[in-house]
């Protein structure tokens, strides 16, 4: 309990060893570190060798972070403001600096003025859809069944671990006109089924269906772990006061949701508004543009070379993704 | 005696009828019939799919183009998945599939957990800007970094190669975000302990926190190991010779490619994708699911 166990106790670690002055007590229970530091030099050491561990513990995360994360996102910037080309990469002297020419562009551009009409659709339609699937999933999992609520649970969440490119396949089946799946089911009941991808009006929706097919289940799993955190005496005793099943769920269970559901809605739309591996394996983006993506123009524009107008355009999406998560957060915050 | 048969009549209620009062005793003990129906009608919507590759990929090509489609296959045979092994690499994308995700994974695990113990317990300079710089990255969107990123690992010398492919991934700022929300809740007295004892910092994170952090770490190892295992975009772009494939960017290039319409190779390849993530997920699920509940994801 003494500083004399500190040192004379099990030898400390080779690379930070505990100094003498470090154990002031544990009983005094301060806040962040438990011990509080009484000023002097011992304490200055511990507070030294406590830097140097945290430094060790970072060190490798920060490296890698600062090399493959955030240097590639300044020069990304830096990028934008130039006409860098793919053959300018040998010569990066001869790159010019240019202003706000690519934002002016990409905004400019039919097809890239296009693809974001094409994410708001998707990402107005596909998230309520995937929310409300995932949420009725969890509340019938929770309150509604007793068994078996694993099974259901598990497939449930199935598509979510399955590879994109093994599901594009499956559903470029599934989605043939005449002879896939789905149109022979709507056979059976007498509907005459789209040629949901090669029809510009009907190629959208396909890929918003696979989405929240896809989807749901990860935003089921996140609203059933914030369920069990609503209390069953708060049901039971709005029950006894003769609030109906609705009721309930609009008055117990949906404001203590909120947090839970401000969480899900932001990691969703952050998610579909990049939306483009399900138009990247499914359509290329058409027909006729009519599944063209912001990301995926953006790629286009990356694939085509020209890294500096591909770096705006990314801009552009991460301005569109951080309007839309502040909006989320200033609808949805806890009132206090 | 109202109190005994409320339970019983809430279960056999018809379904259009509204709730009694007891609605929620005696969902505890049962459920409805008729939201087992609903429940089971979604689960082999959401499943079939997957049903349909599977019995797909026994199937011939001549089977697999007939209107209207087959359900179950008229001769089964193992023919696609011969062929996937002996004529395509498919063994080899398999392998490279596994390295990257193995080492993307021990490598989210470690230095990630590392850096959220240090932002969760202790103190020292620099802290805070480590800490907003991790939260601000998490927003910007992977497309941001994709030119950079590939200009950087060509400069490297890193195109073609697993490196290239599995470097960029070996850190992500959710896991730092992940680990640092659980450490942040367990007792900081475990620390003194430690200090107590005379362990040094290194080896109180290695000996005393990590092992509580289970419920993180299988979280964060299964979303990273499925991340890694599905991600497509990037190793499509790195690797450019067959020998340096992943397993999804071999399907995508043979279902556009030459191959595709060889409907019953790329369903048989689909499934070679899908079933070790599945058994991945169905041995960690139990554990995965509580590590989504306690790690304040929610």
């Amino acid at each position: 309990m003494s500083a004399q166990t500190g040192m004379t106790g099990s030898p400390a670690g080779p690379v930070t060893p505990v100094p003498a002055g470090l154990p002031s007590g544990p009983g005094n229970g301060s806040t962040r570190q438990g011990s509080a530091r009484p000023s002097g030099g011992p304490a200055g050491r511990g507070r030294r060798a406590e830097t140097r561990a945290a430094w060790v513990l970072a060190l490798p995360f920060c490296i890698l972070f600062l090399a493959f994360t955030a240097w590639p996102v300044i020069q990304s910037f830096f990028m934008s403001f130039t006409d860098t080309k793919a053959k300018d990469l040998k010569h990066p002297f001869s790159v010019n600096v240019i202003g706000l020419d690519n934002y002016t562009k990409a905004l400019s551009d039919p097809i890239f003025r296009k693809s974001a009409v094409n994410t708001a659709y998707f990402v107005l339609i596909g998230m309520p859809l995937t929310l409300v699937m995932a949420l009725a999933a969890a509340v019938a999992l929770d309150k509604g069944i007793s068994r078996f609520r694993a099974v259901f649970r598990l497939g449930f969440y199935l598509p979510v671990i399955t590879s994109i490119v093994a599901v594009a396949v499956v559903w470029r089946f599934l989605l043939q006109d005449p002879g896939g799946l789905i149109n022979t089911a709507l056979g059976w009941v007498g509907i005459d089924g789209p040629n949901w991808l090669g029809d510009p009006k009907w190629s959208m929706p396909a890929l918003i269906m696979m989405a929240a097919w896809r989807n749901f289940g990860t935003a089921m799993i996140i609203f059933l772990a914030g369920l069990q955190s609503v209390p069953a005496e708060l049901h039971e005793a709005a029950a006894i006061d003769g609030a109906g099943v609705w009721q309930r769920f609009r008055n117990v269970t949906m404001p203590l949701l909120r947090p839970t559901l401000l969480f899900v809605m932001v990691t969703t739309a952050i998610g579909y508004l990049q939306f483009f591996e399900e138009p990247y394996v499914m359509t290329q983006g058409g027909p006729l543009n009519s599944t063209m993506s912001l990301t995926y123009a953006t790629f286009n524009q990356f694939g085509f070379g020209n890294y500096g107008l591909a770096a705006a355009m990314s801009y552009i999406i991460f301005v569109v993704i951080a309007i839309v998560t502040a909006v989320q957060f200033r609808l949805l915050r806890e009132r206090s | 005696m109202s109190v005994d048969t409320a339970p019983r009549l809430a279960r056999t209620r018809p379904p259009g009828a509204s709730a009694p009062q007891s609605g929620m005793v005696g969902s505890h003990h049962g459920g409805r019939w008729w939201l087992y129906l609903i429940l089971v009608i979604a689960l082999v919507a959401v499943v079939a799919p997957f049903v349909w590759m599977v019995l797909g990929s026994f199937k011939s090509d001549g089977e697999l183009q007939q209107i209207p489609p087959t359900w179950w296959p008229q001769s089964a045979s193992l023919d696609n998945y011969t062929h996937l092994f002996t004529q395509l690499n498919f063994k080899q994308f398999f392998a490279n599939s596994a390295i990257v995700a193995v080492v993307v994974t021990v490598g989210n695990l470690l230095f990630c957990s590392m850096l959220g113990y240090a932002l969760a317990m202790l103190d020292f300079k620099g802290k805070r800007v480590i800490f907003i710089a991790v939260m601000t990255t998490l927003m910007i969107p992977g497309v941001v970094t994709f030119v950079p990123l590939f200009v950087l690992v060509a400069n490297a010398g890193l195109v073609d190669t697993l490196p290239g492919i599995f470097l960029p991934f070996l850190v992500a700022p959710f896991g730092v975000f992940l680990m640092r929300q659980f450490i942040i809740g367990l007792p900081k007295d475990l620390l003194d302990a430690g200090r107590v004892d005379g362990a040094g910092e290194l080896r109180i994170f290695a000996q005393i926190i990590l092992p509580l952090c289970g419920p993180a770490l299988a979280t964060l190892g299964i979303l990273t190991f499925l991340g890694s295992w599905n991600n497509f975009l990037w190793p499509l772009v790195v690797a450019q010779s067959e020998e340096k494939y992943t397993l999804p960017v071999a399907l995508a290039l043979y279902s556009t490619g030459q191959n595709s319409t060889n409907y019953g190779l790329l369903l048989a390849g689909a499934t070679v994708v899908i079933i070790p993530i599945l058994a991945v997920f169905l041995i960690f699920q139990r554990r995965f699911i509580e590590g989504i509940a306690t790690t304040g994801i929610k």
